[in-house]
């Protein structure tokens, strides 16, 4: 069962990893995006880690809804909604539980992947964060490490991708070629998984 | 019509200078010596392009007089922001909208309408009508 010190784990060992990948997650943000990806997320999970870290939560959904409500008031670009709704949806779908098992945390994060699949209106294949996430929520119902995989290889597949969403839509056929930055970062959140699990 | 009330007109843009300035049109277009709640919520706290749910969230509630607010936005983030906060429930005043209309033109249009002293609905149909209005 997963408590809510393994959603706080999650959140932090993004954070961690976010921070270690800002600059990357810039980089590939700068020939199809402006350039901030990497530091408008470390802006906020920066501050989703600072604020667990002083009061933590004492259930599994309001970890989540507290994380994605710091997203979308810190982080500043379109990141911020569209993270923050996925956390924030699915921690009102994970309820008041104590704990929850690994189907219901599927569950839940696939109704905050169609949330953000509302909010931005992408579908799979557009080369977004949807890319990653969606094969992710797929094999979640396998193992932590099949999501990881899943989403990595997802993220890696947008590369060939024309961008339908978002400011990289705009350069038509030149986003192709490029990593999506919000897919990379979706795989960075997806690995959290795995280390919040000590897998 | 909303009891002598005004609905409030929120200007969100990535850019500080340009809510601030395009608020200073639409009232000055309207012509109404700012009888229009009006405020702008541009760029990050930190003064940089961005969008910032904190001052979006303050923009509203300074310019909600009971009859609506209606949020008008740029592009990306401006708009998910919006959006992410009304699905949030009890970020931004009741009867809160965003508008889907285009900035400039849509802020001229919900600002002379709001002088009026005409509904939400009312202010919100000027701004999407602007869409219709073609140049050439």
């Amino acid at each position: 069962m997963l408590d809510a010190d393994f959603f706080r784990r999650w959140m932090t060992a993004t954070a961690t990893s976010v921070d270690r990948e800002a600059e990357r997650l810039t980089a590939l943000d700068s020939p199809i995006g402006d350039a901030d990806h990497g530091s408008n997320l470390q802006r906020g999970f920066r501050a989703v880690k600072d604020a667990l870290d002083k009061e933590p939560p004492t259930t599994p959904g309001a970890v989540l809804t507290q994380a994605g409500r710091l997203l979308i008031s810190t982080v500043g670009g379109a990141s911020g909604p569209l993270y923050g709704t996925l956390l924030r949806r699915t921690g009102k779908a994970l309820g008041d539980a104590a704990e929850v098992d690994g189907r219901q945390l599927a569950e839940a994060l696939r109704a905050g992947v169609d949330a953000v699949r509302q909010l931005g209106g992408a579908a799979p294949g557009d080369k977004t964060m949807i890319d990653a996430l969606v094969p992710a929520v797929d094999a979640l119902g396998d193992s932590f490490a099949a999501a990881r995989d899943a989403a990595e290889e997802g993220a890696v597949a947008t590369t060939p991708l024309r961008a339908r969403k978002g400011r990289a839509s705009y350069l038509g056929e030149r986003s192709i070629g490029h990593q999506d930055p919000g897919a990379t970062s979706a795989a960075l959140l997806i690995a959290g998984l795995v280390e919040a699990g000590g897998e | 019509m909303s009891d002598g009330k005004l609905v409030g007109i929120v200007l969100v843009s990535h850019s500080a200078a340009v809510a601030a300035s395009v608020a200073e049109l639409a009232q000055g277009l309207a012509g109404v010596g700012g009888a229009v709640p009006v405020a702008p919520a541009g760029g990050t706290e930190g003064g940089g392009l961005g969008t910032s749910a904190e001052l979006i969230a303050a923009a509203a509630a300074s310019v909600d007089r009971g009859a609506g607010v209606a949020v008008l936005t740029d592009l990306g983030s401006a708009v998910l922001t919006v959006k992410a906060l009304l699905a949030e429930g009890d970020e931004l005043p009741e009867r809160t909208r965003l508008v889907d209309a285009p900035f400039v033109e849509g802020a001229v249009a919900a600002v002379v309408t709001a002088a009026t002293g005409a509904d939400l609905a009312a202010v919100e149909a000027a701004a999407v009508e602007a869409y219709t209005y073609r140049k050439v």
